[in-house]
C-alpha cells in the first residue's frame, strides 16, 4: 500500500478531518497521557496533513492513549485526535503475519466469566 | 412591432478573448424585432454610450440590448443612456455575455455560440418589454433608532445635528450600552465613561432628540419612509417627567437584596434603582418582582421620601404609535452563556469570570470599587489566567460556542493584561491564545506593549481545564512552542466568552422583514458596497447588530448609518422600483398564497365588487400589491395557482419567451 492510501484508507477508518485543525492546542491540554506520550494529540493531525505518518506508526505513543476521547470532546472543530490514534493503532494490529492473538493462545486465557463474544471479538481486532 | 438596436460589448479583451463579437452582432440582426447591431470596444464608455444615443435617433429604436457585463455592473448605466435618448429606461434589455459566458468558457466557438444564444434571449424579452414609470410616496421625515448603545447614540446625534427628529427606543432604563460597563478602551486607554457619558448628555439635552428608555418596538407597519411603529413603555412605576434622580428613594429602599444586573450579578441593588450614577435619564425604576410594595402592598416607604411625589405603584405599560421615514437597527451583543463549557469549570467556581465581569471588577464604579479582589473571597490574586476564544471559532460545538471570530477579544485581553500588571505588578499573568489577532490601527502595537513592556506571559496554546481545588484553580494548558503540557496554580480565571447578537434581535427582523445570517446577525444589502444598509429599503444597521465590532468600528458604521438616513430623510419624494409585482384580479381567486410568501408584507387582501357576465355585482376577495413595499422578488408569482400574479419588467410571458428563444 502506498503512503498517499494509506493516509487515505485510515482517515476513511477514523471519519476524522485533520484539515479542520485550527491549531490551538486545546487537545493537547486536556490529555491526561501527555507526558507519556511521544508524540502529543496537536500533532496528530498535522501530521496526518502533512503526510508524515511513519513516525506515528512507529512510536509508542498511540498505546499509551488512554481513549478516554478528551481530545475529541473538546476540540472546537471537531478534528477528533483521538479516532485519529485509534485508526493508527488498528492500522498497525491489523497488519498481515503480525497477529498479536492467535489461536493456540487462546485455550490458556479462557475464563468462565469471559463471554465467547470477546474472544470472537479479539480475533476481529487482533488478528486479520 | 418593437424597433431594437443590438449593441455588442468587448470589454477590451474580457468579452472578446473568447467570443467572437462580430459573429454575435451579425447573428442577432436577423433575430425578429432587430433593425440594428453592432460592436465597440468599450460600450459603457462615453463613445460608447454616444453610439447607443446616435443609433436610437438614427434607427428610431423603441428598444435597446446589450450584449456585455452582468446587469449589476452597468444596467444602471445603460438606462441612464435610452433615458437622455428619449426612451423609456425600462426598454433596456442586457445579456449577459461576460461573467455567464465569457469567463466561464475557454473556446471561442462555444462562447460564440452561448452568447449569440443570450442575446437572442434578451430580443425576444425586450420585443415584450413595456414602459414602465416608478410610482412616488412622501418620506415622514423623522428616524427611529432602536438600541441606546453607543451604536445609536452615535447615530442618533449624527441625525439630529442634520436638523432631522430621531428617537431611541432602548429597553434598559438607561441609554449607554456595553460601553457604559467598560472600564478603558483599547488601544489609547481612555476611560469608556469618561467619552461616553458627554455624548450620552448631548443625547438627553438635544432638542431634536427623544429617549423612549425601558421601553420596547412591538410593531412596525409600512415602508420606506412610511413606517408606523408601536413602541411599549414598560411601566417603571415611577413618573419619568417628575422624577429628579435624587436618589432619595433608592437610599431608603428596604429591599437591597436584588442581584444588580448592571455589575453582571456580581453586588446587589436595591428594588427602586438607578443603574449607574451618570445614567440617562436619571430617573429611578422600580423592579416589580422584587419591590415588597409591589408584592405584599406593605411598604411605600418610597413613596414617603420622595419630595417630587413621582412614584406611582399603578402605572401601566404604555403604546405609543408613532411614524417615521427610515429606521436604525443598532441592537448590539451580548457575551455567550458558558454554562455547557463545563471544562472551565465557570459554574463550579466564582473566581472562573468573563471579561466582561472582569471590567466591571477594575471599574472604580463597580462592585469592587474599581480594586482587583476575587469574588469568592475578596483576596487580591497573585495569579491570573486568561483564556481566549472561549466559545469563538468553535465549529464542531455549534450548541454552545459561535463559528466565528469574536474579533474584540484579543485586544482587551491584551488590555486587562496590562492593566493588571500596571496596577499590580507583583501579580504573574498569563494569556493562552490560537491567533493573536490584531488588524486595527495601533492595534499591533497594543499587543506588543502588553508583551515587552508589562511582561504579560503569551502561550501559544490552549487551556485544557480548570479544576477548582482548595482555593486554587488547577489550568492544565498546553504551550506548543515548547511542546509541553504545563500545569499552573492560578487564582483568577478570565474567560474571553465569545459574543452574539442580542436575543431581541431576531424578533424585531421578523417584524422589520430584515434578513439575517445563521447566527442571527443582521444582513447588510451589500457586504462592501452597502455595508450599513439592509436589504429591506428604508432599514439601516449600525454597530455589533450587523458582526462584531469594536468601538472605533461601531462609531464609523454609525456615522455611515446616519449618513444614509440623512440621505433619505432630505428628500421629499421616494422613486420607487416599478419592476414589481401586480395582481390580475380578475384572475386572482383570492387563496392568500401569496399573502404568505410574501417577505416584505407588501400583500394585502381587500374586498371589491366586480360585474358578473350576468350583470349582477359579486364581491370577492383579491389579493393586493402595495408597490412602494413590494421589492420584486417574485415569490408570489411563482407561488400564484391561478396565474394572476405577475412581476412589471419580469412577465411570465417576457420569461417563457426569454426560454423558448434559448431553446430554440
Amino acid at each position: 500500500m502506498n503512503k498517499e492510501h494509506l493516509i487515505e484508507e485510515m482517515l476513511r477508518r477514523s471519519g476524522a478531518n485533520p484539515k479542520k485543525c485550527i491549531k490551538c492546542g486545546k487537545c493537547s491540554g486536556a490529555c491526561p497521557s501527555y507526558s507519556e506520550m511521544e508524540y502529543h494529540p496537536h500533532q496528530f493531525a498535522s501530521m496526518f496533513v502533512n503526510g508524515d505518518v511513519e513516525p506515528l506508526l512507529a512510536s509508542d505513543a498511540v498505546f499509551k492513549c488512554m481513549s478516554c476521547m478528551a481530545c475529541v470532546e473538546r476540540c472546537p472543530k471537531g478534528v477528533a485526535p483521538g479516532k485519529l490514534v485509534e485508526a493508527i493503532r488498528l492500522e498497525i494490529i491489523r497488519k498481515q503475519g503480525q497477529n498479536h492473538l492467535k489461536a493456540d493462545h487462546v485455550p490458556c486465557m479462557l475464563d468462565e466469566d469471559m463471554p465467547q463474544q470477546a474472544i470472537v471479538s479479539a480475533f476481529r481486532k487482533y488478528s486479520k | 412591432m418593437q424597433r431594437i438596436g443590438v449593441f455588442v460589448c468587448w470589454c477590451g479583451s474580457n468579452i472578446a478573448g473568447t467570443v467572437d463579437v462580430k459573429a454575435v452582432a451579425e447573428a442577432l440582426k436577423s433575430e425578429p424585432g432587430v433593425v440594428f447591431s453592432t460592436d465597440y470596444q468599450y460600450m459603457c464608455s462615453q463613445a460608447g454610450q454616444d453610439m447607443i444615443k446616435e443609433a436610437v435617433r438614427e434607427h428610431s429604436l423603441t428598444g435597446i440590448v446589450v450584449c456585455s457585463c452582468s446587469p449589476r455592473m452597468h444596467e444602471a448605466t445603460f438606462r441612464k443612456t435610452a433615458q437622455a435618448a428619449g426612451l423609456n429606461p425600462y426598454m433596456v434589455e442586457i445579456a449577459n455575455i461576460r461573467e455567464q459566458c465569457s469567463w466561464v468558457h475557454k473556446e471561442m466557438p462555444i462562447g460564440t455560440r452561448k452568447a449569440i444564444i443570450l442575446g437572442r434571449a434578451a430580443v425576444a424579452k425586450v420585443n415584450l418589454n413595456a414602459p414602465l414609470t416608478p410610482g412616488q410616496s412622501p418620506v415622514t421625515k423623522r428616524a427611529l433608532v432602536i438600541g441606546g448603545g453607543i451604536a445609536g447614540i452615535q447615530t442618533a446625534l449624527d441625525i439630529a445635528d442634520a436638523g432631522f427628529e430621531v428617537d431611541i427606543v432602548e429597553k434598559k432604563p438607561t441609554i449607554g450600552g456595553k460601553m457604559a460597563q467598560l472600564d478603558k478602551t483599547f488601544p489609547t486607554l481612555d476611560c469608556a465613561a469618561c467619552i461616553l457619558t458627554p455624548k450620552m448628555v448631548d443625547v438627553a439635552q438635544h432638542e431634536k432628540i427623544r429617549i423612549f428608555s425601558y421601553s420596547e418596538v412591538t410593531d412596525v407597519k409600512g415602508f420606506v419612509g412610511n413606517f408606523n411603529v408601536t413602541i411599549k413603555k414598560n411601566a417603571r412605576f415611577v413618573k419619568e417627567d417628575i422624577c429628579t434622580g435624587c436618589g432619595a428613594c433608592v437610599e431608603k429602599c428596604p429591599q437591597k437584596k436584588v442581584p444588580n444586573e448592571f455589575n453582571l450579578g456580581m453586588d446587589n441593588r436595591h428594588a427602586i434603582y438607578i443603574p449607574f450614577a451618570q445614567a440617562v435619564p436619571k430617573v429611578a425604576t422600580i423592579d416589580p418582582n422584587a419591590c415588597t410594595m409591589m408584592k405584599t402592598g406593605k411598604c411605600g416607604l418610597c413613596a414617603r421620601v420622595c419630595t417630587a411625589g413621582a412614584i406611582d405603584y399603578t402605572q401601566k405599560d404604555e403604546y405609543i404609535e408613532e411614524k417615521y421615514g427610515a429606521i436604525v437597527v443598532a441592537t448590539g451583543f451580548n457575551p455567550i452563556n458558558l454554562d455547557k463549557f463545563d471544562e472551565f469549570a465557570y459554574n463550579q467556581s466564582k473566581d472562573v469570570i468573563t471579561s466582561l465581569e472582569f471590567e466591571r471588577l477594575t471599574n472604580a464604579a463597580g462592585p469592587t470599587a474599581g480594586k482587583l479582589l476575587r469574588p469568592s473571597d475578596g483576596r487580591h490574586p497573585h495569579k491570573i489566567v486568561f483564556v481566549q476564544c472561549v466559545g469563538s471559532r468553535c465549529s464542531a460545538c455549534a450548541e454552545k460556542g459561535k463559528e466565528y471570530c469574536s474579533k474584540i477579544c484579543c485586544m482587551y485581553t491584551a488590555k486587562h493584561a496590562m492593566l493588571v500588571r500596571d496596577k499590580y505588578p507583583d501579580t504573574e499573568v498569563y494569556v493562552f491564545y490560537i491567533d493573536v489577532r490584531t488588524p486595527g490601527k495601533s492595534f499591533d502595537e497594543f499587543y506588543r506593549r502588553a508583551v515587552e513592556e508589562y511582561g504579560v506571559k503569551y502561550i501559544k496554546g490552549m487551556v485544557g481545564k480548570v479544576t477548582p481545588e482548595g482555593d486554587v484553580l488547577k489550568v492544565q494548558a498546553s504551550d506548543l512552542i515548547a511542546n509541553k503540557q504545563i500545569n499552573i496554580d492560578a487564582d483568577l480565571v478570565v474567560l474571553a466568552a465569545a459574543i452574539e447578537p442580542d436575543k431581541s434581535a431576531r424578533g424585531l427582523a421578523t417584524m422589520l422583514t430584515a434578513s439575517m445570517d445563521t447566527n442571527d446577525f443582521f444582513t447588510e444589502a451589500h457586504p462592501k458596497l452597502r455595508p450599513v444598509e439592509s436589504p429591506t429599503a428604508g432599514v439601516f444597521l449600525s454597530g455589533a447588530c450587523q458582526g462584531p465590532k469594536d468601538i472605533p468600528e461601531t462609531v464609523s458604521q454609525a456615522g455611515a448609518a446616519a449618513s444614509k438616513v440623512i440621505g433619505l430623510l432630505a428628500k421629499d419624494k421616494l422613486l420607487g422600483n416599478p419592476c414589481v409585482a401586480k395582481s390580475n384580479e380578475l384572475l386572482c381567486n383570492g387563496c392568500s398564497s401569496c399573502e404568505r410568501v410574501c417577505p416584505y408584507g407588501a400583500i394585502t387582501y381587500a374586498d371589491k365588487e366586480f360585474r358578473m357576465p350576468d350583470r349582477t355585482l359579486r364581491i370577492r376577495r383579491v389579493a393586493q400589491v402595495n408597490p412602494a413595499v413590494c421589492q420584486g422578488c417574485g415569490a408570489c408569482t411563482v407561488t400564484c395557482p391561478s396565474g394572476a400574479m405577475d412581476l412589471n419588467g419580469f412577465t411570465n410571458g417576457q420569461i417563457m419567451a426569454e426560454v423558448d428563444a434559448i431553446c430554440k
